[in-house]
């Protein structure tokens, strides 16, 4: 059976060249796939995609749509020039939470795939930037019947809306020397203590979790979620001289002086003359450069834990916000060290679902209402690890100063036992 | 509803049952990790087990048959296993080294680019754009296809300083994060109203809310209540468009692309970094964008003879300082790059440091 293919000379443009096109791929959906539900659903797409191209606009517009007992997930669209495309004029987006650490299985993928073209559009991206499994291209109808077949084999959907959304981790422990912690694990406890909320979008806005193993942040936490996870170390970095010695007569003194030990941000590494690496623990923060540079030789140290950071996320509505260092050091070795984690997730969301303005992401309260009260709103003690530095500002009413100061010494005694 | 089916709220998938053997035998148990080629990166287990991975970029917008070939790969080469990373790019694992010549033949074979590793030019973070969004400015497949096939090579080596990551967004929303290069939509009219579908359509309170310098005001508009804007006040940044569509901020001709550099989400070296605005005005132009791309490739150029190693392009710039930046990447220099909010006081130079 044949269709009546649209005209895309824009779109094909977009074939030639070296980069693996999509628009070839949608047009073998269109012209090879077996089933002519998908071949005029892709036919018809283009011709939308293709009229986008043409006037500089886009036609989707949102809607209602979700799936029994749950009342986020998809992202609804619905065409504006679904009379003249009508085969793709429904076409939701079902997002689907990856296995932390985003592994899989050709089988698991064949799997979906196959789920994916009996109900869907047969396009699939891995992964959106929230993290979801994006299943793009689906009718109103078919949506229930996907999402029911694939959550009979273990998928769930992922959150949209003001809720707690799919939560990113890196590959960390599973292959990367430079993961201080178990990111999975981090990841799964988190996201699955709140699936009524990833589900059933009740809060202020969105809230993420993202999990990163070490400093480099893989997963831009610091930045793109609500809640960040960063693998460190409290111990002194582990050094292997002999390696130090071979990089050093590999590179050179002079690459060596200029590549690590002027490019550590606080001058906690020096060369001794004998080329082995002289490093400053106390003043080491943890930023992994060194380690970059010289994987072989340098490792994190044994006693390791999490940093938490708390309130990045993008423009809308006041600004970027990075995120603020609310917890400078926490272990994650035993169970109850887990069960914190998540209590501590809970007690700030909570805080949050409380104090929040409708549309205002938990960073964007923090600068509404300050890290101070923030802080006393959760139950957490202030500590400098969590400024740059001090207030510059005198006006500030300081009548309880005394108290302040004396709860500072009592925290400083019982820490030290 | 009686037939209805109840979920099974399983959330987040264990990610144990589909790691790559080598992975579950040598978890959390790495030493140290190799380059040997672009593409592919060797890890070595304190157990002395090696694994090799094999990076290709593709299209992020995978249709069944494409997903089905690197499956097939993966069947052939990696055990049945794969990985995507944050950028899209597939990550098979292989064992034994001689099988990864053969895999690295069997990708490029297939029509996808093997690299994407260490100081390369990634592939580029995108959002949906026209193909699914329901806010977009302009497309994001499109820019990313048409710009990476300008940057091939440089996602094929690693030829860079350091690594570099490009973003695109379809919104200043910006979904698309932050990035070494960004390429953004910056919308430049205030947005146009259809005063007779508001009322309807749009639940005016949360609009007037939604908008960051309050120039929204409800109004009675020909005898209908609607929405008005103090176009005086108005920064075109179309967050009103996604709760109330009938405020229309995509436009042809006035809606443009702004480039922005130097962001970067590593600690190392330096703390997490945003982007910092360079060029605007550059015009939305499919299918091929290709005055956005001449930019970036020039903003490449330079970075790449000028910077250090393991510089990346926010330290870079930090080093020669923005006068020479836009003075090597020919870019103008206007009023419009002086930040105008909260906090911009912290960008002004408060000092005598000027570079001759």
């Amino acid at each position: 059976m044949s269709i009546d293919k649209h005209s895309t000379p824009m779109l094909d443009q977009l074939e030639s060249g070296p980069w693996p096109s999509f628009v070839s791929g949608i047009k073998r959906l269109r012209d090879q796939h077996a089933d002519a539900r998908i071949n005029a659903m892709a036919n018809d797409l283009l011709g939308q995609l293709e009229h986008s191209y043409e006037t500089r606009k886009g036609y989707w517009k949102g809607g209602t749509v979700s799936v029994y007992g749950y009342g986020g997930g998809i992202i609804p669209r619905f065409s504006e020039v679904g009379k003249v495309f009508p085969s793709s004029k429904e076409f939701h987006t079902l997002r689907v939470q990856p296995p932390a650490g985003n592994h899989y299985t050709t089988a698991m993928l064949r799997q979906l795939a196959d789920s994916w073209e009996k109900w869907g559009s047969g396009l699939i991206t891995f992964h959106g930037q929230t993290g979801n499994i994006m299943f793009i291209g689906s009718s109103t109808e078919n949506t229930q019947h996907f999402f029911d077949e694939i959550n009979d084999y273990g998928w769930d959907l992922g959150g949209a809306g003001p809720c707690v959304r799919t939560a990113m981790s890196c590959i960390g422990a599973a292959r990367c020397e430079m993961s201080c912690t178990n990111e999975f694990k981090a990841h799964r406890l988190l996201v699955n203590n709140f699936t009524d909320d990833v589900h059933r979008p009740a809060l202020p806005y969105k809230f993420k979790f993202k999990i990163s193993g070490c400093a480099n942040d893989c997963q831009n936490a610091i930045e793109r979620s609500d809640f960040a996870v960063i693998g460190t170390w409290r111990d002194d970095m582990k050094v292997d001289q002999d390696e130090v010695r071979r990089y050093v007569a590999e590179k050179g003194r002079q690459y060596y002086i200029d590549n690590v030990i002027t490019r550590c941000p606080t001058q906690a590494l020096s060369l001794n003359d004998d080329d082995t690496l002289a490093v400053d623990n106390r003043d080491c923060v943890r930023c992994m450069h060194c380690l970059n540079v010289m994987p072989k030789a340098l490792h994190p140290g044994d006693d390791r834990g999490v940093t938490i950071l708390v309130g990045g996320k993008r423009t809308l509505k006041i600004g970027d916000l990075m995120g603020t260092v609310i917890v400078p050091f926490k272990k994650l070795d035993t169970e109850e060290d887990y069960e914190s984690l998540v209590e501590l997730a809970e007690t700030i969301i909570d805080f949050w679902a409380e104090n929040g303005l409708e549309h205002e992401r938990c960073g964007e309260m923090i600068e509404r209402i300050g890290l101070a009260n923030f802080l006393e709103g959760i139950g957490i003690e202030p500590d400098p690890n969590m400024l740059n530095h001090p207030r510059q500002s005198s006006y500030v009413r300081m009548d309880g100063w005394d108290q302040a100061a004396e709860a500072w010494f009592e925290r400083q005694a019982e820490a030290a036992g | 509803m009686a037939d209805m089916r109840e979920p099974i709220e399983s959330g987040c998938p264990d990610p144990w049952q589909y790691m790559h053997p080598v992975m579950r035998k040598n978890f959390g148990q790495w030493k140290y990790h190799e380059h040997p080629r672009p593409g592919v990166l060797l890890h070595v287990a304190y157990s002395g087990d090696r694994v090799w991975t094999v990076k290709a970029g593709t299209q992020r917008i995978l249709d069944v048959f494409t997903l089905r070939k690197l499956c097939d790969i993966g069947d052939t080469f990696a055990e049945g296993h794969v990985h995507f990373t944050l950028r899209s790019n597939i990550e098979y694992l292989v064992t034994d080294e001689a099988k990864v010549a053969p895999l690295i033949e069997a990708l490029e074979e297939a029509g996808f680019i093997v690299g994407g590793t260490q100081n390369s030019v990634t592939m580029i973070s995108h959002t949906q754009g026209w193909l699914h969004c329901d806010i977009p400015g302009t497309d994001a497949s499109g820019v990313v296809k048409a710009m990476m096939d300008e940057l091939v090579d440089e996602f094929r080596n690693t030829n860079m300083p350091n690594r570099v990551h490009i973003t695109t967004s379809c919104c200043q929303i910006n979904c698309g994060g932050q990035g070494d290069i960004a390429i953004n939509v910056q919308h430049t009219k205030p947005p146009k109203i259809n005063h007779d579908l508001v009322a309807n359509v749009c639940e005016r309170p949360s609009v007037v809310a939604r908008c960051p310098v309050a120039a929204i005001r409800p109004a009675m508009v020909n005898g209908k209540p609607s929405l008005e804007v103090d176009e005086r006040k108005c920064i075109c940044c179309g967050a009103c468009y996604p709760p109330c569509p009938p405020m229309q901020i995509n436009d042809a001709e006035h809606t443009k692309l702004a480039i922005w550099v130097g962001g970067s989400h590593s600690n190392a070296r330096s703390k997490p970094s945003f982007q910092k605005l360079v060029a605007a005005g550059i015009p939305n132009n499919p299918p091929r964008w290709p005055e956005a791309t001449a930019i970036v490739k020039r903003i490449l150029k330079a970075y790449k003879e000028g910077a250090r190693d393991w510089e990346r392009i926010n330290e870079w710039i930090e080093r020669i300082g923005w006068p020479r930046f836009f003075e090597e990447v020919e870019l103008p220099f206007t009023k419009y790059h002086i930040d105008t909010w909260r906090g911009s006081r912290a960008s002004f130079n408060s000092s005598s440091y000027i570079r001759f």
